[in-house]
């Protein structure tokens, strides 16, 4: 991504939390959230470049908005679950450390996969290697390596895959 | 709107209480920060919104606060459990798989 582009993505991001925070439309207000949002670009926009973010494109939005959607769902199940698992009297778990496979290539595409899994109904990730994750799961369902990635990760990298393709 | 607010915090309350029973009863360090990062995601995400349901203009403000809560919480319990697992934590008895160590062979290649 060229130098001009990224400093226009930060810096609109800046002021669009910005916009969020004051909640005014006062000149006041709009001038220092300006002034703020266009120094802090100019010190960060290399670091903006280095992650590597994919352009934004109308595909990847309306795709990001349904990933958005579906992670949400898996957080309200998620915590049901495990406030079901946490008020059984028997407490019905059956943990254990399995390892899954990610197709996925990219810091910021694993970093949001795993991220999502250590969101979901059960699962979070303990380490990354590769394209290898180890993930924590509170009810084991299968040891095999292929189960496991078809069970955790396919629901969310199916959408990462056009995401950040 | 404010009886819809209290309800929504309320919810989050309850979610927020249920992960601190988690806390206790499960077994080991890896299941307690499950307990303590699902509930709280919820529990800390319906409060904050709910209060900004109460109080309409403040909602753009506590909806910011909320999805940096949701950013940001993966990542602290993401960095506890793998924490605990590199200094060697031992899973609760009755886990029944633990792939830990074929995974370190990974690290090599």
């Amino acid at each position: 991504m060229s130098k001009v582009k990224s400093f226009f993505y930060l810096f609109s991001v800046l002021f669009l939390v910005w916009l969020g925070f004051t909640a005014t439309f006062q000149l006041q207000e709009l001038a220092l959230g300006l002034t703020l949002s266009f120094l802090l670009s100019l010190i960060f926009y290399k670091t903006y470049v280095n992650i590597g973010f994919p352009p934004l494109g109308i595909k990847r939005f309306v795709f990001a908005l349904i990933y958005i959607i579906v992670v949400f769902k898996e957080i309200i199940k998620a915590n049901l679950d495990v406030a079901y698992r946490a008020v059984h009297p028997k407490i019905p778990i059956n943990p254990g450390i399995v390892i899954i496979r990610t197709n996925l290539n990219g810091d910021v595409a694993k970093t949001v996969l795993a991220n999502s899994i250590t969101l979901t109904p059960g699962t979070f990730t303990l380490d990354v290697i590769g394209d290898r994750l180890l993930i924590h799961w509170i009810n084991v369902e299968s040891k095999s390596e292929e189960e496991a990635t078809k069970l955790i990760g396919e629901r969310f990298e199916r959408y990462l895959r056009i995401i950040f393709a | 709107m404010y009886y819809l607010g209290v309800v929504v915090t309320g919810v989050g309350v309850l979610f927020l209480c249920l992960g601190g029973i988690g806390l206790f009863r499960f077994p080991d360090v890896y299941n307690r920060v499950q307990a303590g990062t699902k509930c709280t995601t919820l529990g800390a995400f319906a409060t904050i919104i709910g209060v900004g349901i109460m109080e309409p203009t403040w909602f753009w403000k506590t909806l910011i606060i909320a999805l940096f809560i949701l950013a940001t919480n993966p990542i602290s319990s993401h960095s506890l459990g793998r924490a605990a697992y590199k200094s060697g934590t031992e899973l609760a008895e009755g886990s029944v798989v633990d792939m830990a160590s074929e995974f370190e062979e990974y690290s090599e290649e």
